[in-house]
């Protein structure tokens, strides 16, 4: 039996290979990179019965049609997006029959940024380093899919196409209550550097996968100099002279030299994640 | 000395101290004996970062660190890299005329120092040298080249380095070299880790 492809049609604004990403080479200069939003990713390969490392595509504010070469189940996850299946308007958050030929669209989601396409049996681009992730950062991983691009489809499954219709998803907030944890360092920031997060924030359209800019109060320095470059981690919440944060995501660089106010929480990350340029989201230390 | 060890996020361990001979010492300590649960870690300017698969290990982690301590800093030397240096950079005559040294001095003294692979970042195999002649620390350039050839042999504030890959960058270009910093096909892709040793080695046509 031959394997099937996914022809890219339109990539929409940016469509791009994620799985579980590159963790553990930091000594090479390797960003963790993989999926923003990993429980919309684990979800999407579950409701198609992939394993949970199978490579599935992020889709950025949608826009993305693909073509696929023969039958198979997909499913759309993440943010909210309209899927059409050969004509035929599907829920998301379920799994999606596509027969052999057939179109399948991807609109623009009503909210989020971030939708996630599996598709039974995996993208097997070939991997990089251990993952099939794109690093925006470093280049590492397959370029951003472009219009005209073939992309074979593997065979990682795990078990059946999840018997559902669709899986409960709670609906993304308005303005997310971003939770984070401060860093003990006393000395970088003034007493009272906290009170800005009184009021929420803009997330700045120049924002990505590598880190999200906020516009809003300005967060006090008490020192202007930049800390010995150390390590970092996604959701590292940087405060450079200006003031404005930038929360760092999964191409985040390795190291960096600007002194960190706090990081996002686990549980939140997924929100931050889903926060679209534009929107509004608020900061909580707890 | 006890570490000082902070929580750096819920999955995270900062353990800051005195220096890059410090966090390299200890980066090697944790990675033979690393807690439950590492993921990764990153050696530093003066810290280490120790990365955890989830908040549980990394709690569990913070007490055991903080009763170690940093270990002799005289370890065992890491592996020799010698780099074939062609002495051509961009900037090689601005950078002698603002230190007031000849060419050659500027070349001499580069060359005959040994290096330190302090830390990595910025790119993939893009590797912070430390040992650099302190007559020669000049801060980077006020405007940052938008294209920066790979290999180039260049140097900012401390450190010297290679760049891997062609990239934006603001560093001083004192040459270039033909040894691939980064090589997708080779393990591990990256020439130069944390704790080796590297040696520009002048090539003369």
């Amino acid at each position: 039996m031959t394997s099937g492809t996914v022809e890219i049609v339109r990539p929409g604004p940016l469509t791009t290979v994620q799985d579980n990403g590159r963790p553990g080479l930091a000594r090479l200069g390797v960003s963790p990179s993989g999926a923003c939003d990993r429980p919309a990713y684990h979800l999407a390969n579950r409701l198609v019965g992939n394993a949970p490392d199978a490579a599935a595509l992020e889709v950025t504010l949608g826009g993305l049609v693909v073509r696929f070469s023969q039958s198979g189940w997909v499913a759309v996850t993440g943010a909210p997006a309209p899927v059409v299946s050969a004509g035929r308007a599907c829920a998301p958050y379920g799994p999606v029959f596509v027969p052999a030929g057939g179109v399948l669209k991807i609109g623009v989601p009503a909210a989020g940024l971030r939708s996630y396409l599996a598709v039974r049996g995996g993208i097997a681009v070939p991997p990089v380093l251990g993952s099939r992730s794109t690093d925006m950062l470093t280049g590492i991983g397959p370029a951003p899919l472009q219009a005209g691009q073939i992309v074979p489809i593997g065979d990682a499954t795990a078990g059946p196409v999840a018997p559902v219709d669709l899986a409960p998803v709670a609906p993304l907030p308005q303005e997310p209550v971003i939770e984070i944890q401060p860093l003990d360092r006393p000395g970088w920031f003034a007493d009272n550097a906290l009170d800005a997060l009184r009021d929420s924030y803009r997330v700045s359209p120049d924002t990505n996968r590598i880190g999200m800019r906020l516009q809003g109060n300005v967060i006090e320095r008490a020192r202007q100099d930049e800390i010995p470059s150390e390590g970092h981690v996604a959701g590292a919440i940087q405060i450079p002279p200006s003031g404005q944060p930038v929360i760092f995501l999964a191409d985040h660089p390795v190291t960096g030299g600007y002194p960190v106010l706090g990081v996002v929480r686990a549980r939140s990350f997924p929100l931050l994640a889903q926060a679209r340029p534009g929107q509004r989201l608020r900061l909580r230390v707890t | 000395m006890s570490l000082r060890v902070l929580a750096y996020g819920e999955r995270a361990l900062l353990i800051e101290v005195a220096d890059h001979h410090e966090a390299l010492a200890l980066y090697d300590d944790i990675r033979r004996e690393p807690p439950v649960g590492v993921v990764d870690l990153v050696s530093a300017a003066a810290s280490v970062l120790v990365v955890f698969a989830d908040e549980e290990s990394a709690q569990a982690a913070s007490s055991t660190l903080r009763t170690r301590s940093v270990p002799r800093v005289d370890r065992a030397v890491g592996d020799l890299v010698e780099v074939p240096a062609h002495y051509d950079g961009a900037d090689l005559g601005e950078v002698a005329e603002s230190l007031g040294m000849s060419v050659e001095e500027v070349v001499r003294r580069h060359e005959i120092a040994e290096y330190l692979v302090a830390f990595v970042g910025f790119a993939p195999g893009f590797a912070y040298l430390t040992g650099l002649d302190p007559a020669l620390h000049m801060p980077r350039r006020s405007v940052p080249r938008t294209r920066v050839p790979a290999g180039s042999i260049a140097m900012a504030g401390e450190y010297t380095a290679v760049y891997p890959r062609e990239s934006p960058g603001g560093w001083r270009l004192l040459g270039h070299t033909t040894l691939d910093m980064w090589d997708l096909d080779r393990e591990p892709p990256a020439l130069l880790q944390p704790g080796m040793r590297v040696r520009f080695r002048r090539v003369t046509r």
